[in-house]
């Protein structure tokens, strides 16, 4: 389980954190979802320990990030695949993160076969696609075996097929009792997959419900499938419809 | 089905997670074939510009004889000797002998009336001969008597004698030094001086007058032979300038009480010839009888300095920049490439003690260079030793645990320098400057005072040696290269160019460590300060 509290954060005279509150359950995949630039990046930071907040704290399963002592098997996060040494094959990237939470190859083999990558995991990481970047960083989240997930934006730049793997390894990890965090900037990625939504805007939480109790709140009977998207897509817009300038003003997501 | 808390794959709880961070952070460096491959080629390109320096500084000549290779052939075949004195150290061990084999405990007498003496007119290229001189003397001059172990060279020794600038010394064993009476001999001044063997105890006295003795001090350090060479010495070193001398002692009242072998005084030159490295003026000789002699000799018995020749030291000192220049680069790298790629969030995420991660790569970068600085080290002196045989020349001996201390000092600022350039790398984040300040800071002071450092150019004295980069730039580390102690016995100029550094090898060293450590606090402290 995650929990934020009160995060607050500024970069120069730019607000990106704005007392940021939530709580992500065990056993649930939880969207995190807002424009670019509502905060959920910096927020993800925070709670990995790599930005520090101006005020407020986080917690991974009831501490503080910087305090676990083999914090991959705690929380297991995907915040930028790109991230690769390039004449480093795919598996020997996994080897030195397993090593540093003291696990060995075969646990590196493991989590290869599960995302599978199979044989291009010997190959140097500049020749990965962005889709099987997405893996590997996939790969290294699952090493720890960690009952937390936290993922950035992990559809970018995936096929729909490796989409459609993504949701469905979230899903059954969630099941196993697992708290998974996913972020996007597009609801339509989460909108299948989730049980709860954090809807984030200009730093702070919005709306933290889960989708049946988002739908509820637009007056509509039993949806069916497409209405309901389009309720969901509906009430996203209204929370966050007055956020739209500040998509211009901060691209600290895209910068970062 | 739900998880605990913490995974089941974790059991390595007593396990710090600093030995993680050296593992994952030795597993990140292994991985980078080029970082490898630069670690690899530092190591190579020690060894190839040792090699370079010891195979080309003295092709033409004959190191350390002060003669060319061209009009000398026996330079080409076997090598100049150096002595070891019974410390294990360099020594000079020339010259002339008159003496004869004293069995058991005895005494001997002399009283010296004049020293006179010449110094070699011929110029740098030609061997020094007694045709070609002026007058002159070199202030440690010696003539004395003298008792010794053997006659061979670097034997354990005990010696009183006169000097033209030093007055009356108590010499033995090449490295102590008794003052006595003040002023030179003459006529009108004459010295007296008696030097008594009792068992392993050699007694020195001088007296002006031959009637009121006054002792100077008692060698007992190392055990003598029952039979042991006494008799008169003289000996005359070359001068600061770099110029063979030759002395010539007027003795008399010399007077021997002990059992003597043989029949009479016996002339005999110690370390006159060719294989020798030191330079000496002519070959000495003796006139007179019974108790009154002239005596002419060359050389010097003293710790040997190294005179321009080569030490398995100095083959390195451009071989350790070269060296440098490519381990900056590979430092930097293995830090700023995370910065570059974003994947320093990766490193933090997974190792999020900012202490501990520093702290394992630092060790691993520092522990690979030194590896790699102290066995290209290793290599290049046994290497150059070889190739320098192979030409003629010679590598000054430097002794066993000097050599390790070169080797070990080699790997030293190998290593320090490159854990000094990786907490640059963490604290300016890019590359470029990271390796343009590594260079700047670590290397071009090496650069720098490497013309000077290599003295065969004979630049010796230089006033313009910039002597603050040896004590304050991590060019002092250097120093560690500065392999022979300097004597107050031999009139040389102690020069960076002659291989004497202005500071010791530790203290050179700790210069450099203390850039380290303030690199490192700078990195530890933006690390701790800024977000990734």
């Amino acid at each position: 389980m995650i929990e934020a509290i009160g995060l607050r954060k500024r970069f120069g005279s730019t607000l990106a954190l704005d007392g940021m509150t939530f709580t992500v359950p065990a056993g649930r995949v939880t969207g995190f979802v807002g424009p670019n630039g509502a905060g959920k990046s910096t927020t993800i930071r925070v709670i990995l320990g790599l930005d520090a907040p101006d005020e407020g704290q986080a917690f991974v399963s009831g501490q503080p990030y910087g305090t676990l002592r083999h914090p991959l098997r705690h929380v297991g996060s995907l915040i930028d695949a790109s991230a690769l040494q390039p004449a480093r094959s795919g598996r020997n990237h996994l080897l030195w993160i397993a090593h540093s939470q003291k696990l060995d190859g075969r646990r590196v083999d493991e989590v290869i076969e599960l995302v599978g990558l199979g044989s291009a995991a010997r190959r140097k990481a500049s020749g990965y696609s962005l889709g099987m970047r997405q893996r590997l960083g996939i790969a290294a989240a699952m090493l720890g075996d960690p009952p937390v997930l936290i993922l950035d934006e992990p559809f970018n730049g995936m096929d729909p097929e490796g989409i459609i793997w993504v949701r469905g390894l979230l899903r059954s990890l969630a099941a196993e009792g697992r708290a998974v965090l996913v972020s996007s900037h597009l609801l339509s990625e989460l909108e299948d997959m989730a049980d709860d939504l954090i809807v984030v805007g200009r730093g702070k939480v919005l709306a933290n419900a889960s989708v049946e109790e988002l739908l509820s709140e637009v007056e509509a009977p039993a949806p069916q499938l497409v209405r309901r998207r389009a309720a969901l897509e509906d009430v996203y817009l209204r929370l966050t419809g007055d956020q739209t300038e500040f998509r211009a003003g901060s691209d600290r997501e895209d910068e970062r | 089905m739900t998880v605990t808390d913490t995974s089941p794959l974790d059991t390595g709880r007593g396990a710090s997670s600093f030995a993680a961070a050296l593992h994952a952070e030795w597993t990140k460096f292994r991985t980078v074939r080029g970082w490898v491959f630069g670690l690899v080629l530092a190591a190579m390109l020690l060894v190839l510009f040792a090699y370079l320096t010891g195979n080309g500084q003295h092709s033409g000549i004959c190191v350390g004889s002060g003669q060319s290779g061209a009009t000398q052939p026996q330079c080409g075949q076997g090598h100049p000797l150096v002595s070891v004195g019974p410390g294990g150290e360099a020594v000079a061990d020339s010259y002339y002998l008159v003496g004869r084999q004293l069995r058991g405990n005895g005494t001997i007498t002399a009283r010296i009336t004049g020293l006179t003496g010449v110094t070699s007119n011929a110029p740098a290229n030609a061997a020094p001969s007694l045709a070609r001189t002026r007058p002159g003397l070199a202030g440690w001059s010696k003539a004395g008597v003298i008792v010794t172990a053997s006659t061979r060279q670097g034997s354990p020794y005990a010696a009183v004698m006169v000097t033209p600038a030093h007055g009356v010394r108590f010499q033995y064993d090449y490295t102590h030094d008794v003052p006595g009476l003040q002023g030179a001999p003459s006529a009108a001044a004459p010295r007296w001086l008696k030097l008594k063997r009792a068992g392993d105890a050699l007694t020195a006295y001088d007296s002006s007058d031959g009637t009121n003795w006054h002792e100077l001090g008692t060698r007992t350090a190392a055990r003598l032979p029952a039979s042991v060479e006494i008799g008169m010495f003289v000996t005359s070193p070359v001068t600061f300038g770099g110029l063979a001398t030759s002395a010539t002692a007027t003795f008399d009242h010399v007077t021997l009480d002990g059992r003597s072998l043989g029949s009479g005084w016996r002339g005999q030159g110690i370390g006159e010839g060719p294989p020798d490295f030191y330079d000496v003026l002519g070959a000495g000789g003796f006139r007179g009888h019974d108790s009154a002699f002239v005596v002419r000799g060359s050389g010097d018995i003293a710790p040997a300095v190294t005179a321009g020749g080569e030490t398995p030291a100095s083959l390195l000192t451009q071989a350790l920049v070269a060296a440098l220049l490519v381990i900056v680069v590979v430092a930097a790298m293995f830090t700023t490439s995370e910065y570059r790629r974003g994947l320093i969030r990766t490193t933090l995420a997974a190792m999020p003690k900012r202490g501990h991660m520093l702290a394992a790569k630092a060790t691993v970068i520092g522990a690979l260079g030194f590896i790699a600085g102290a066995a290209a080290a290793a290599v290049s002196i046994t290497l150059g030793r070889h190739v320098e045989a192979t030409n003629g020349n010679y590598l000054f001996p430097l002794g066993a645990l000097t050599e390790a201390r070169v080797i070990v000092g080699v790997g030293a600022i190998v290593a320090l320098t490159a854990v000094a350039v990786l907490a640059l790398g963490a604290f300016l984040r890019k590359t470029a400057g990271t390796v343009i300040g590594g260079i700047v800071v670590f290397v071009l002071p090496a650069i720098l005072v490497v013309p000077y450092v290599s003295g065969a150019s004979g630049s010796g004295g230089d006033p313009s040696v910039p002597l603050w980069l040896l004590r304050l730039s991590p060019a002092a580390a250097s120093s560690i290269l500065g392999s022979l102690p300097s004597s107050s016995q031999v009139s040389y100029p102690y020069t960076v160019g002659n291989g004497y550094f202005p500071l010791s090898p530790g203290v050179g060293l700790l210069v450099l460590a203390v850039w380290t450590v303030v690199l490192l606090t700078l990195a530890m402290g933006a690390l701790c300060r800024r977000d990734p």
